[in-house]
């Protein structure tokens, strides 16, 4: 092993490089100067200053999703790195790879720089404010120990289940110099990554698969981060299964495929709801049943036998009981049991449980609503897909836009659909489009926006024009923060409480004070018009659409219901 | 609570450094599994901690304790030890008041029965210490309930399987 003498930030540095890192989204401040010194000395790494922390972590989580590779951010101590907690929550509930590392105070220097323990300035106990949210959190010690903690946060934030990792490096570590070797063993003895699959449970899989008369494959997110998504189709059309997604599955399968039934869920895709209480097996593949995806679990898929793959153990009978356990890699998986299938089954091209579900597609046709003079989410959605390009890369909001968006604008590929499912973060759309954008530049990205959510990190404003990293902002604007508007008048006798939005900053002006382009659009011709010119721009863009400030999304199970009771037009 | 709740202990082979009983102790706060009772100490192996957990629960949540502790990477390996085939023991420390030679003498009996030491005298207290299962110790605080007890320290519950079934990290 070869050692270098160097100082803890350039270690720092060096091992990102190493591991291939191009762009750090960051913040800096007096805990982590060292390092952001350095970064003066290491042009290849490209720092994108991010307008706020959180915002320096969504964009990171977005560049990790939209590319597959981890994404990195950089914060101060204490409020810098308090700040990354939204975003590594968020990150760590969408099993999404982000290294997060964080300045420190000084510790054991010599008697008057320690620090560490003593309630210094800007001293936050961020290990173990992240412990619960990041897969894993580490403190470094030693400059020489750095190579080890970032490859080990590189291997542990990418294998298995991904998720954030934090690092955090106090002050006198980035300065002290220490012979540094970048080739030491990682050696975590306590770390195991799912194997390949169990040949006995892939058997015991297909031999309820070859047997299935009604069978529904369940795609999750694990099938977009195991880039399964090939393997998924080629199971799906062998068996003549169709595929329902998850929120965090959407993209996994094109939606516009025959099989398609779109997402299960509380807005889910009513044929994809109604289907699941018929189906005789589910494939379930990379999903841990989350609540708002299967509604009440005593009525959730009753009649089917149940296969469930996952590459995280403890996701297996944790909200579900299954009757075929596959801990693996969701590529690995699909391939065996394709494999097996192969041999087994002839491809068919029609089945009595294909016609019931194009019967049911057609039945399930929601009744175009009453135009209003306003347009129409559900319109404005389908105009957009339409006009954007495959390769698109959809950011979402929360709330109701971002339900509008997974009922209506059909994803076609995976990565091209990024949404804060888990966490639900407000404010995590635009970000997150910085950061795809950055990882994706010959790629477009859209924001599909609420106006509610796009306040809480407009600022970012700032950092796609400074940084020339240009997105699409559409802002569907109906003047309150719609979605727990909607539960108030659905669950609460309509009493609003501080659902209305007021007087919304001019979502136009906001744009040019920055230095981008706003357009407000009253009509679907100006609406295309709109996304034309942002498609052609290098500038970022904010498309204001005003839209009905009382519009449902429909259909919804109500929670507590199961996927069966849904409510509302359909 | 439901009556299939069965109370388990889970010994844990862990890496001995900073922040590891805190992240297994804010996994079992955050999944609202139950600790009863938690040890840990060194092992024959360097750097290596051993965690004996005495957790409650139905069978679910005991299966996802077990996972969820497998999860957490500074935790090397997890094991299951079923009440029938382990040894178990705790210790704990008593001081009870005993002012007069009659006290003392009825006490040190009951010492003798349940096989403790008498490991302070003063003039007004004595100190015992007593191992055993959870319950002997629970029926000879019972015993000395009577008397005044004035401290209690018990160390919690430590064990190991019988025979060759281990917990240890395989070289
Ligand atoms: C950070 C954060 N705060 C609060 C919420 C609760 N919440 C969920 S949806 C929503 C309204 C979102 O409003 P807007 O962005 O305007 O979207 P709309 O539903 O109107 O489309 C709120 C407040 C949340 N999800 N995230
Ligand atoms: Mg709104």
């Amino acid at each position: 092993m070869s050692a270098t003498k160097m100082t803890g930030a350039k270690a720092l540095l060096e091992a990102l490089e190493r591991q291939g890192v191009k762009h750090i989204f960051g913040i800096l401040g007096g805990a982590i100067l060292p390092v952001y010194d350095e970064l003066c000395r290491h042009p290849k790494l490209r720092h994108i200053l991010s307008r706020h922390e959180q915002c320096a972590a969504h964009a990171a989580d977005g560049y990790a999703r939209a590319s597959g590779r981890p994404g990195v951010c950089f914060a101060t101590s204490g409020p810098g790195a308090t700040n990354l907690v939204t975003g590594i929550a968020n990150a760590h509930m969408d099993s999404s790879p982000v290294i997060a590392i964080t300045g420190q105070v000084p510790t054991n220097g010599s008697n008057s720089s320690y620090m560490i323990g003593r309630d210094a300035f800007q001293e936050a106990d961020i290990i173990g404010i992240t412990t619960p949210i990041t897969k894993y959190n580490h403190q470094v010690r030693s400059a020489a120990e750095i190579p080890w903690a970032v490859n080990a946060a590189f291997y542990i934030a990418t294998t298995g289940r991904p998720g954030p990792v934090l690092i955090d490096v106090p002050k006198n570590v980035q300065t002290d110099v220490a012979e540094v070797s970048f080739d030491g063993k990682i050696d975590l003895r306590g770390y195991r990554v799912a194997g390949p699959p169990h040949p006995l449970q892939i058997r015991k899989a297909v031999e309820l698969l070859v047997e299935a008369e009604r069978p529904i494959i369940l795609a999750g997110g694990g099938v977009i981060t195991a880039n399964a998504s090939d393997e998924l189709l080629t199971v799906a059309e062998l068996l003549l299964a169709p595929v329902a997604t998850t929120f965090m599955g959407k993209g996994s399968f094109p939606e516009i495929h025959p099989l398609s039934l779109g997402n299960i869920g509380m807005h889910g895709n009513p044929l994809a709801n109604k289907m699941l209480l018929e189906a005789d097996v589910l494939l379930a593949v990379g999903t841990r049943f989350a609540d708002r995806a299967t509604g009440n679990l005593d009525s959730f898929c009753p009649e089917a036998k149940k296969i469930h793959i996952d590459i995280d153990a403890a996701e297996i009978g944790k909200n579900i009981e299954v009757d075929v356990p596959i801990v693996a890699d969701a590529k690995q998986a699909l391939s065996a049991i394709y494999e097996r299938l192969i041999k087994q089954v002839k491809k068919k091209t029609d089945s009595p449980w294909l016609q019931r579900i194009n019967e049911a597609r057609k039945l399930l046709n929601p009744p175009e609503k009453a135009e209003d003079g306003k347009l129409k989410p559900k319109r404005l959605l389908q105009t957009l897909r339409k006009l954007l390009p495959e390769s698109t890369i959809v950011t979402t909001e929360v709330g109701q836009n971002q339900m509008w968006a997974a009922l209506y604008f059909k994803a076609l590929k995976p990565r091209t659909f990024i949404s804060s499912g888990g966490l639900g973060t407000m404010g995590f759309g635009f970000p997150a489009a910085i950061g795809a954008k950055t990882a994706c530049p010959d790629r477009h990205v859209v924001d599909i926006a609420g106006d509610g959510s796009f306040i809480m990190t407009e600022q970012e404003l700032a950092c796609s024009v400074v940084e020339d990293i240009p997105v699409t902002v559409i802002v569907l604007n109906n003047g309150v923060l719609g979605m727990v508007a909607q539960w108030q008048r659905l669950f609460y006798k309509k009493r609003y409480m501080a659902v209305k939005l007021g007087r919304s900053p001019d979502f136009v002006k906001l744009a040019e004070a920055y230095g981008a382009q706003g357009f407000r659009v009253e009509s679907i011709a100006e609406f295309e018009k709109a996304v034309k010119q942002a498609l052609k721009s290098t500038v970022t863009t904010v498309i204001d659409v005003p839209i009905n400030s009382e519009e449902d999304v429909e259909p919804m199970v109500p929670p507590g219901c199961g996927l069966g009771q849904q409510i509302g037009d359909y | 609570m439901e009556n299939n709740q069965k109370t388990i202990v889970i010994a844990a082979l862990v890496e001995n450094k900073p922040g590891v009983l805190h992240s297994v102790a804010n996994m079992f706060r955050r999944r609202n599994f139950n600790i009863e009772s938690i040890t840990v100490g060194h092992t024959e192996q360097k750097g290596v901690a051993r965690m004996t957990i005495t957790v409650s629960g139905d069978e679910k949540t005991l299966e996802q304790v077990v996972k969820q502790m497998n999860k957490l990477i500074d935790v090397i390996k997890v094991g299951r030890l079923e009440p029938e085939n382990i040894v178990s023991r705790e210790l704990a420390l008593i001081k009870v008041n005993a002012p007069d030679a009659k006290t003392r003498t009825d006490i040190i009996n009951c010492v003798e029965v349940f096989r403790g030491h008498i490991i302070d005298v003063s003039p007004e207290t004595l100190i015992i210490e007593i191992t055993g299962t959870s319950d002997k110790i629970e029926a000879f605080l019972n015993l000395m309930k009577p008397y005044g007890i004035i401290e209690i320290a018990r160390t919690g519950v430590t064990a190991l399987a019988r025979g060759l079934h281990s917990i240890r990290i395989e070289e």
